[in-house]
C-alpha cells in the first residue's frame, strides 16, 4: 500500500477522476435510459456472433493447420491456399462478396427458396457469421499450423513408442499440446475478432455498433454514444483477456 | 549370468540380420542380437556406430531396411516398400507389441501439458484401457519408488533433468513392460544428476528385468550388465561378459574406444 501511493500516481488519479467527472457532468447522457433495451440486445448480438464465429472458426482452423503439417500434399496445398486467400484480402470485401454475391444468388435458385433453410437464408446474419467464421478460420489455421509444427517431435515419438494410435496421439497429445502453445496468440486473435464484428453492421445486422449508429442518427448526439461504444468494447476485451489468462494458467509454463 | 545357463530361458528379443540405411548411408550392416528373459544388455560404441538406431528398430520407431525383429518369438510383420526396403505390414500388431516394450529416451520426452501423475497414467488408461483408479494407485507407488511422489502434481518443465528422467522411467514401468529399452538415458543430463538416474536403472536391473541399455557410462555398464555389445560402424565387433570384455578387449577398435572414454 505504501509503495503504491506515489506522487505521480496520485496526480494521475486526480486527472482521471476529473476527466470522468467532466464527461459525466458536462456531456449529455439523458438519452441513455431510452436505449437500455437496444444496447443490451446489441451487446448480446455482438457476443453471440463473436462466440459462434470463434468456435466454428477454430473448429475449421484445426484441420486447416493439421493438414498443412501432415499432408497429403494436395490437401495441404488447398488449406494453404484457403488461408492465403482469407489473409490476403480485406474482411469487408469477403463479407460483401458473400452477402451481395452468394446472398443475391440464392433467391434465384428455386430449390433453395423452397428449402427449410430459406427463412434463415433470407436474413443477413448467416452471411455475417459465415464471413467472420471463414476469416477466423483462415487466420487461426495459420496459427494452428505453427502450433502443430512446434510440438517437440520427441513427445509425439514417445506417444508412438507407447503404442498410441495416430488418432489417440492427436487427441491426447498433439492437439492439446498445440492448443496450449497457441493459447496466448488465440487470446489476441479473439480480441481482434471482437473488433471485426462491427463490420456486420454494413449488411444490416443490428449488433452493438449498429445500435450506437442508430442512437446517433436519432438523437443527433455525436460523441457521447461513440464514447460509450469504446467503453463497452474495452470492457468486453478486458473480460476476454481475463478469461483466456485463466485458461492459460491451468497449465503452468516456466518463464524461459 | 554366464552363457551356458541362458539356453533354457525364453528369448525376449531376437534381432536377426538387421540392416538399416538412411538414404544411401548404411547405418546397420547386419546385426543379430538375442536378449533372453531377465538379461541386461548394455550396448556401447562411438557416435554413429548405430547403437541408438538398433534400439529404435526394435520397437519400430525406425523401420529396418532388412532383417527380422522377434518379441517373445513373435516376428514383427514387415513387407516390401517397393524401393528395396521394408515397411510395417500390420499397424495393430506393432501397436500391441509396443505396449510390451517400454522406451526411455535421451531427452525424456515427457508430455509437457500433463503433470507427472497424468504422464504416468496416460498410457495405462488411454492405450491399455485400465481404470483410472487402478492406474493412479499404480502410478503413485511407481512415483514413490523413483522418489517423485511429492512432485506428482508438478509439470515436467519445473523439474530438473534427473527428475524428469526418473519420471520417464516411472511412465515406462507403468505399462508393466516385458522389455525395457534405454536410449542413452543419461546423455542429456548434467554430470551431478547422472547418479540418481543410474541408481534407479541399476535397481531395476537387479530385479531380473529384461533390459537393453544404450549408454556411454562404461562403469555403470560394467556393473549392471550381464553382457556388453560393442557396435562399431554398423556391426557387432565384440560382445561378452563385461569383466572380460573391458579387461581384455580383442578388437583394436574396442581397445581404442575404451581408452578414449577413459
Amino acid at each position: 500500500m505504501k509503495n503504491w501511493l506515489k506522487l505521480h500516481r496520485i496526480i494521475l488519479l486526480i486527472i482521471a477522476a476529473g476527466l470522468v467527472t467532466a464527461i459525466v457532468t458536462l456531456m449529455r447522457w439523458d438519452w441513455l435510459p431510452n436505449y437500455y433495451g437496444d444496447l443490451l440486445s446489441g451487446v448480446w448480438i455482438t457476443l453471440v456472433i463473436l462466440f459462434f464465429t470463434c468456435i466454428l472458426g477454430i473448429t475449421l482452423a484445426i484441420p486447416l493447420g493439421l493438414f498443412q503439417v501432415t499432408g497429403p500434399k494436395p490437401l495441404a496445398a488447398a488449406c494453404k491456399l484457403f488461408c492465403t486467400l482469407i489473409r490476403g484480402t480485406p474482411l469487408l470485401l469477403q463479407l460483401w462478396l458473400i452477402y451481395y454475391g452468394v446472398g443475391s444468388l440464392f433467391p434465384q435458385i428455386p430449390w433453395i427458396r423452397e428449402s427449410l433453410l430459406w427463412p434463415y437464408l433470407r436474413e443477413a446474419w448467416p452471411y455475417g457469421v459465415l464471413a467472420l467464421t471463414m476469416s477466423f478460420a483462415g487466420y487461426e489455421g495459420e496459427v494452428m499450423r505453427g502450433a502443430f509444427a512446434g510440438v517437440p517431435s520427441g513427445e509425439l515419438e514417445a506417444a508412438r513408442a507407447y503404442g498410441m494410435s495416430r488418432w489417440t496421439t492427436l487427441r491426447r497429445i498433439w492437439l492439446p499440446r498445440a492448443l496450449h502453445r497457441a493459447l496466448p496468440t488465440l487470446a489476441g486473435e479473439v480480441v481482434l475478432q471482437l473488433k471485426s464484428t462491427p463490420l456486420v453492421a454494413t449488411i444490416t445486422v443490428v449488433d452493438l455498433y449498429a445500435v450506437i449508429s442508430k442512437i446517433r442518427q436519432e438523437t443527433y448526439i455525436v460523441y457521447e454514444p461513440m464514447l460509450l461504444l469504446a467503453l463497452i468494447y474495452l470492457c468486453l476485451t478486458g473480460i476476454l483477456v481475463v478469461t483466456f489468462r485463466y485458461f492459460e494458467n491451468m497449465i503452468p509454463t516456466r518463464e524461459a | 549370468m554366464a552363457g551356458s545357463d541362458k539356453a533354457g530361458l525364453e528369448k525376449a528379443i531376437e534381432v536377426i540380420d538387421l540392416h538399416k540405411s538412411f538414404d544411401s548411408v548404411e547405418v546397420l550392416k547386419g546385426v543379430s542380437v538375442t536378449a533372453h528373459q531377465g538379461e541386461v544388455i548394455a550396448i556401447i560404441g562411438g557416435s554413429g556406430s548405430g547403437k541408438s538406431t538398433m534400439l529404435r528398430c526394435i520397437n519400430m520407431l525406425e523401420t529396418p531396411t532388412k532383417g527380422t525383429i522377434k518379441v517373445h518369438g513373435e516376428a514383427i510383420e514387415l513387407k516390401s516398400d517397393g524401393k528395396g526396403g521394408l515397411k510395417p505390414a500390420n499397424q495393430d500388431q506393432i501397436r500391441r507389441i509396443r505396449t510390451r516394450l517400454a522406451m526411455v529416451f535421451q531427452s525424456f520426452n515427457l508430455w509437457q501439458h500433463m503433470n507427472l501423475l497424468e504422464n504416468v497414467i496416460e498410457v495405462p488408461v488411454h492405450v491399455l484401457g485400465r481404470s483410472k483408479a487402478e492406474a493412479v494407485e499404480m502410478a503413485d507407488s511407481l512415483l514413490h519408488r523413483v522418489g517423485l511422489y511429492e512432485k506428482r502434481d508438478t509439470y515436467p518443465a519445473f523439474l530438473s533433468g534427473g527428475q524428469q528422467q526418473r519420471a520417464a522411467i516411472a511412465r515406462a514401468l507403468a505399462i508393466e513392460p516385458e522389455v525395457m529399452l534405454f536410449d542413452e538415458p543419461t546423455s542429456a543430463l548434467d554430470p551431478e544428476l547422472i547418479g540418481e538416474v543410474l541408481s534407479v536403472i541399476g535397481d531395476l536391473a537387479k530385479e531380473g528385468r529384461t533390459m537393453l541399455i544404450v549408454t556411454h557410462e562404461m562403469k555403470f555398464a560394467q556393473e549392471v550388465a550381464d553382457r556388453i555389445i560393442f557396435l562399431n560402424d554398423g556391426i557387432i565387433e565384440e560382445q561378452g561378459d563385461p569383466k572380460i570384455l573391458f579387461s581384455a578387449p580383442k578388437s583394436e577398435h574396442l581397445r581404442r574406444f575404451i581408452s578414449s572414454i577413459g
